[in-house]
């Protein structure tokens, strides 16, 4: 077959490549050539595309980095902590102040929040109301590159929103651990782990019909309540916890804590926590691939 | 072949299309071309049946088939959130292209697309021709070998389809493959060396457009209006005017090497129709012939 293209009925388990004259073989190896470097950088190329998008609301990013810290930080690190330390014995807590008990909750909540922000409507965005993934898709890059480059921009974002967030908390002196600075990661790994899976789901949406609205309210919200983040899950009784344990936001948050002031819990809980954390993710990451694989190749 | 369940959207299309060429997929919604299309492109995965594309199977070689083709989409998928420019810059650096290879080229391709002055536009403030020649000038960032187009022109404005015409008509001429899908006749007629007739999902038709309406039509055409409802009823008296005839809803075709001829032959009989028309042959008439229907229903 000396043509450019050519496609029949022939047999599906015939050669993979068809011997060509020497003018295709010369096309043959230019392709062949050129594919190099997308195969091995695509994942970065819709990355840095992201970057670009997101240029356009770097404002957004760092008010909100620098300003839902500061709010929150302030208004229950140090508002409601005047009430909390005052009433109630710090035993409570695990023998820190309010302050302390509750900012690497509120840095890992923080991750959460990018996460479903990032993992939603852009998601929704891209396969359907402006589908640039259609677009990538044409070009060499392959859908699960545009998976991986997503998540690493969002993942790069989170970090700096988290590193912001951990400047704030040790400007409060609220960090008192030589190990402190580790929150960031445990932050990161729980944004990533809720982060994945959400993106797998709201890549299956055909439609968003209100779903990615249930979503932010029955369990965004919930989460954040109900993961140990203003209160330990202790206060619970037992058949509540359940919540706590299967929530990615409760084991970033105890895993920050043990950083952050060296929380008292036994060390397989926190290997429990990094291992819940990192299965998860990379559970998410690869149904989010396949979903890509799947879908694009329509 | 691709099946979607137990639907077949496309079953039986072979087609071979030499460098340099350019081929249409000439039919109507529904007909499979934009599947075919997708599968051509290195996107969709065929249920069976051989594709090769520039001589490599697109299940293993799909990056560096790619690599080498432009595709305009039937839908625009332009990102919106980044600027004109931006787009064909990002686009760009798919491809592995270095950043300062791509920022030439995208200066190029604006002033080809005619959008020199609109690089820092918001992409929704260009209008539907203009959103257009965008995506062909981003399907042009990596130089392609070939360039796929899934109707370029529908729902265009009559002058924004001929300065599309111009720009493909140009890259035709440098020898660009372009292998394109229309349900306008003039579009193929204008744009294709050589095309298939494609209906549910399967190939009624392939030869260069002059050649297909020597096989399948004559060389003029009258059509006669009688009035909707008289159409029919008049169509059983002019039995032996032409070669042949089609009724449609609205009038009646008359294919014959002499249109005017049939014309007199018709008033001679005493039948005068409302509005009459001597045309040469199309390949909407190629299309009606093979399927009986029309193209643009």
């Amino acid at each position: 077959m000396s043509g450019l293209a050519s496609a029949g009925r022939g047999d599906p388990n015939g050669p993979l490549v068809t011997r060509p004259t020497d003018a295709a073989a010369d096309d043959t190896r230019a392709a062949i050539a050129a594919g190099r470097r997308p195969r091995r950088w695509g994942a970065w190329y819709v990355a840095l595309h992201r970057f670009r998008v997101m240029k356009s609301y770097t404002g957004t990013v760092v008010v909100a980095g620098i300003g839902n810290p500061l709010v929150y930080l302030y208004a229950l690190g140090v508002g409601l902590a005047t009430i909390v330390d005052a009433n109630v014995d710090d035993q409570a807590v695990g023998g820190v102040s309010y302050l302390v008990f509750v900012a690497p909750a509120l840095l890992a909540s923080a991750a959460i929040t990018v996460s479903s922000e990032e993992f939603t409507y852009p998601i929704m965005l891209g396969y359907k109301w402006n589908p640039t993934f259609t677009g990538m898709s044409a070009s060499p890059l392959r859908p699960t590159q545009i998976v991986d480059g997503i998540v690493i921009s969002v993942a790069i974002r989170m970090l700096v929103n988290l590193v912001l967030f951990f400047a704030l908390i040790v400007l409060f002196g609220a960090a008192p651990s030589a190990i402190a600075a580790l929150m960031v990661v445990a932050g990161l790994l729980g944004g990533l782990a809720f982060g994945t899976v959400l993106m797998a789901y709201t890549s299956t949406l055909e439609e968003d019909t209100g779903q990615l609205a249930m979503v932010m309210r029955f369990v965004v919200l919930p989460m954040t309540l109900f993961s140990g983040t203003f209160f330990p899950l202790s206060v619970f009784p037992v058949w509540l916890q359940w919540i706590g344990w299967v929530s990615p936001l409760w084991h970033s948050t105890e895993l920050a804590r043990v950083f952050s002031y060296g929380y008292g819990e036994p060390i397989w809980l926190t290997v429990v926590h990094v291992a819940y954390l990192v299965v998860l993710a990379a559970a998410g990451w690869v149904w989010a691939r396949r979903i890509a694989v799947r879908r694009l190749g329509r | 072949m691709k099946r979607y369940g137990g639907f077949a959207a496309v079953d039986g299309i072979s087609f071979e299309v030499a460098p340099g060429e350019s081929f249409g997929l000439l039919g109507p919604n529904g007909a499979g071309k934009s599947t075919t299309m997708r599968m051509v492109g290195a996107v969709s995965t065929r249920t069976a049946g051989d594709l090769s594309i520039l001589g490599l199977d697109p299940d293993a070689y799909g990056p560096e088939i790619r690599s080498q083709l432009g595709v305009v989409p039937q839908a625009d998928n332009l990102d919106t959130e980044l600027r004109v420019r931006e787009n064909l810059l990002v686009y760009g650096r798919y491809f592995g292209l270095p950043g300062r290879l791509v920022a030439k080229r995208a200066d190029e391709l604006l002033a080809f697309a005619q959008l020199e002055d609109k690089g820092k536009a918001k992409v929704d403030s260009l209008s539907g021709g203009m959103k257009r020649r965008l995506t062909i000038a981003r399907a042009l960032i990596n130089d392609p070998r070939v360039l796929l187009l899934d109707e370029p022109t529908t729902g265009l404005d009559p002058q924004a389809r001929h300065i599309l015409w111009d720009r493909l008509f140009r890259l035709k001429e440098q020898g660009t493959t372009l292998l394109l899908t229309t349900h306008y006749m003039d579009e193929a007629e204008q744009l294709c060396d050589r095309l298939v007739v494609v209906d549910k999902g399967a190939i009624m038709a392939e030869g260069s457009p002059a050649e297909l309406i020597r096989r399948y039509s004559s060389r003029e055409v009258l059509e006669v209006r009688f009035g909707s409802d008289r159409n029919s009823e008049v169509a059983a008296r002019l039995e032996g005017i032409g070669d042949r005839m089609e009724v449609l809803p609205d009038r009646i075709l008359v294919y014959s090497r002499d249109g005017e001829a049939e014309l007199v032959k018709i008033t001679e009989a005493g039948l005068h129709p409302i509005t009459s028309l001597v045309r040469r042959s199309s390949l909407e008439d190629v299309f009606l012939r093979l399927t009986g229907r029309t193209l643009i229903e």
